[in-house]
């Protein structure tokens, strides 16, 4: 059971009333003081024995034990022998059963992935269960451009519109999903070719750059604008960067072209997967382009992937590119997304990029640094109290907590099912919080 | 061409293979190296007894000659000296399809299913095994010297499986048993993808068809019994194949997940009295009781596998521990990906399973001797103890965890180039 701390404020409005009149529920969770345990902030020393302290939603404070107060209001948990770091961000997920293009065009910049997420797929409480708060859900690789991705807390949701991350508009953020090499090549009216695949590719983005130049001439005159076309006005988000690409990109000359498009039309790029990243680091590094990485068990599984070693990590920590890592559910599990850090420093990354690379990177690529991926005042109160070390095959993820809610609890049978598997594991969320339950499990 | 090969081999005859020296004359590579080689641990899992703290291991003509604590198991002088901090058998995984199932993933690598026929026991593995295939050198990189396999699940039954060492230039050099079981799958996996008109397109026709198969055998051995020659029935590689699993001298490896198909497995075991191994057994846990009662051995899917939905979708980080502490032998296995990676490393598997429950020295032995149990090799490999193969691992820390390194690998007494992983 999600375990929640509401503050129950009853109105009261004389006394028969009250009895008639539901009970108003203030949400904000109060303070909550997390003390002694080894805390990992992410950009700062490690703190051996820390206070984590977390008010309304967000981080109040993060500090050594010895010189952080602890607010008189906040209800004080005592973690010592734990280790407390940021909520993990997921650059790259299929969790929740969304689809994006079909198979009517190769580029279908209009599809939205949020138009098909089930919230309730029980594969984002596995992905509580591997500590992951903040996720790219997107759209598959089948394509060149399969459509726009979501952004999302992984938070317990009724809607796609309860767990997506808003601008300060209240718009949905997401990027833009794209692909080139072997995945996105097939039969007519999809490309055959690498060259193919680019040509398709440029058409398209000259057209929006006309479309966009046609806006911009009509400034505010409604009679000059061009027809409204969903397509168009995706591909102009990604032209004026308020879209990233996220790029699905393996062989060298693949990873190439992509840099070379990202030039011509001067659109945000971070390159996922990037098996053969490491023959081309220095390339990648001159374009200043993130990396988005994923570490399997072994090479091969198609041509592409050939060349995939556990050493690009450290080989592009070495030319000072930008790395995440992603877990590409469901190719590798959510539930061990900390596993693939320490991959990552078993195969010559230093623990500190690792770390980064699970936390602070992937939000500088979600373009979301400034509210996660990092334990600093202001923050949103996204963070994991673990067993032990995040590197170390015996940790176990304890709790996760989002906004200061805690969404994942091992000690709750219910939560352990998800974390470690059993009957009933594959099933979809259970409808056991407030809204559906009722406020009796307070 | 060290063994004698081929389909009729069967357990007495290893057994008796099993006395002779066979790697004295097994044309390994002639080698410059001295003959002698010492292993240093600070830390021995023999699998045989306690670990040894700051132990030695003596090998001599790629057999193990001693081992124990350095004070009571001298270097000898002139050996080849290697140390580790943590030195373990060389590890067995207990059923994948390496060398089968090629790691570019193309059709023309890919030979661990024949999808034309539902019932095919007479394809042999040796025919099939690829020993230079890349994924074989890359998981000897994490200390696996030895494993079981073959053809895959997938069909109803898909053909034999085999052992070999991840070592070898060509089949022979790698075998150590040619033919090990006979591959059958129950469930969703026994039906003929992508033709609903093929057979089995059930259940209970699966079980049908196998039952079938086994009366035929039986009906064929009859013959084959008989005094009259002219009764004697013409040879039949099938019906060969399928008697040998009802005269026990190969054992039927049964894949299923769910706990019906389990249960038809076992079903199918009493009444034919097979040698049965239970693979795979994602809800294993929810009929251990049975499997318990009839003493079958589980090679468990691997930890880390998708849960998915569909067969697989309750399976468990915690089942080799729920089953092992039923006194069930498991071990774990890589199994079969179809895709990305194309194989896993069952020491990761047994890692994972180690931090759910299942502990260190069990997890280890999920991989060692357990799996040599199961596969019926412990004589020859799953433990450090003379006269055993000298097949061994090593790491620079706890082998389960994810920072460590496998820093050396020793197969049939030498020492492999693999760069640490």
């Amino acid at each position: 059971m999600k375990t929640r701390y509401f503050a129950v404020l009853l109105t009261l409005c004389g006394s028969a009333r009250a009895q008639e009149k539901p009970l108003v529920f203030d949400m904000r969770p109060l303070p909550h003081a997390f003390v002694g345990a080894r805390i990992v902030p992410i950009g700062a020393p490690e703190i051996e024995n820390g206070v984590l302290i977390v008010r309304s939603g967000t981080i109040e404070a993060v500090g050594p034990a010895a010189s952080t107060t602890v607010p008189a209001d906040a209800r004080r948990i005592d973690v010592a022998g734990m280790v407390i770091m940021p909520g993990l961000v997921d650059t790259h997920s299929h969790i929740g059963g969304g689809w994006g293009a079909d198979s009517s065009d190769p580029i279908q910049p209009d599809v939205r992935v949020l138009d098909s997420i089930n919230v309730r797929d029980s594969g984002f409480q596995k992905a509580q269960a591997g500590g992951l708060t903040t996720l790219n859900v997107m759209p598959g690789s089948g394509h060149l451009l399969s459509g726009q991705t979501v952004y999302i807390k992984n938070k317990d949701g009724r809607t796609i519109e309860d767990v997506a991350i808003r601008d300060k508009d209240g718009n949905m953020l997401g990027g833009m999903k794209m692909a080139n090499g072997t995945n996105s090549q097939s039969g007519p009216p999809f490309p055959g070719t690498r060259s193919k695949s680019a040509a398709l590719v440029r058409q398209k983005y000259v057209k929006a750059q006309e479309y966009r130049r046609k806006l911009m001439e009509a400034r505010d005159d409604p009679e000059n604008r061009p027809e409204r076309d969903l397509e168009m006005e995706a591909l102009v988000d990604v032209l004026e960067g308020r879209r990233v690409v996220h790029h699905h990109t393996h062989r060298n000359d693949d990873i190439i072209t992509v840099l070379r498009l990202a030039k011509e039309f001067g659109f945000k790029v971070v390159l996922h997967h990037v098996s053969e990243g490491w023959k081309v680091a220095d390339e990648i590094a001159a374009a200043n382009a993130p990396c988005s990485i994923i570490l399997v068990d072994s090479p091969g599984g198609k041509i592409e992937a050939a060349n995939l070693v556990m050493q690009t990590g450290g080989m592009l920590e070495k030319t000072g590119v930008l790395t995440a890592f992603h877990t590409d559910d469901p190719i590798t599990d959510s539930r061990l997304f900390l596993r693939m850090a320490a991959l990552g420093v078993r195969a010559g990354m230093s623990r500190e990029k690792a770390l980064e690379a699970l936390t602070i990177a992937g939000a500088r690529m979600l373009e979301l640094d400034g509210r996660v991926g990092s334990l600093a005042p202001g923050k949103d109160a996204d963070f994991l109290i673990l067993s032990g070390d995040p590197l170390s095959v015996y940790t176990k993820v304890e709790q996760t907590w989002i906004d200061g809610i805690k969404v994942f609890d091992r000690a709750d049978p219910k939560d352990r099912l998800f974390a470690v598997g059993g009957y009933g594991a594959g099933h979809d969320q259970v409808m056991h919080f407030c809204c559906f339950e009722g406020p009796h499990d307070q | 061409m060290k063994y004698p090969s081929g389909l009729g081999r069967n357990r007495l005859s290893r057994a008796v293979h099993a006395c002779v020296p066979l790697f004295a004359f097994s044309g390994l590579p002639e080698s410059a190296e001295a003959d002698v080689l010492a292993i240093k641990g600070e830390t021995i899992h023999t699998m045989a007894g306690n670990a040894i703290e700051n132990g030695v291991v003596v090998i001599e003509d790629a057999k193990i000659k001693s081992v124990g604590p350095a004070a009571d198991v001298p270097v000898p002088p002139g050996a080849r000296v290697l140390s580790a901090r943590v030195v373990t058998p060389g590890l067995i995984d207990a059923h994948c399809v390496i060398g089968f199932t090629g790691y570019l993933n193309q059709d023309q690598d890919q030979d661990q299913l024949d999808p034309n026929e539902s019932i095919q026991p007479e394809l042999r593995a040796i025919d099939g095994y690829n020993p230079q295939e890349k994924l074989v050198e890359y998981v000897r990189g994490y200390g696996i010297t030895t494993i079981h396999t073959g053809h895959a699940p997938g069909a109803l039954i898909s053909g034999q499986t085999m052992i070999v060492k991840t070592t070898g230039n060509n089949v022979d050099e790698a075998i150590l048993e040619p033919v090990a079981m006979i591959a059958a799958t129950l469930g969703e996996g026994a039906k003929p993808h992508g033709d609903p008109k093929k057979s089995p397109g059930t259940r209970s026709k699966a079980v049908a068809m196998l039952r079938s198969e086994l009366v035929k055998a039986q009906n064929y051995l009859k013959k084959l019994d008989s005094d009259d020659e002219k009764k004697k029935p013409d040879r039949d590689l099938r019906m060969e194949a399928i008697s040998q699993l009802l005269k026990r001298e190969l054992p039927l490896l049964v894949t299923a997940h769910r706990a019906t198909d389990i249960l038809a497995a076992l079903r199918l075991a009493r009444e034919f009295n097979l040698r049965l191994v239970l693979d795979g057994c994602a809800e294993g846990y929810l009929v251990q009781d049975e499997i318990k009662a009839m003493n079958i051995p589980v090679i468990l899917h691997p930890t880390m596998w998708r849960s998915g939905r569909g067969e697989t979708e309750n399976i468990s980080f915690e089942t080799a521990s729920l089953l092992t502490k039923d006194l069930i032998l498991v071990a774990l296995q890589s199994g079969y990906e179809s895709y990305v990676p194309k194989t896993r490393v069952v020491l990761f598997e047994a890692g994972i399973a180690a931090a759910n429950g299942l502990g260190f020295n069990e997890a280890l032995s999920t991989i060692t001797i357990n799996a040599a149990r199961i596969l019926d090799i412990d004589d020859r490999v799953g433990s450090i103890e003379p006269g055993k193969d000298a097949d061994l691992a090593l790491y620079d820390g706890d082998p389960f965890e994810y920072t460590t390194h496998c820093i050396g690998v020793v197969i049939n007494g030498k020492v492999t180039n693999d760069q640490p992983q």
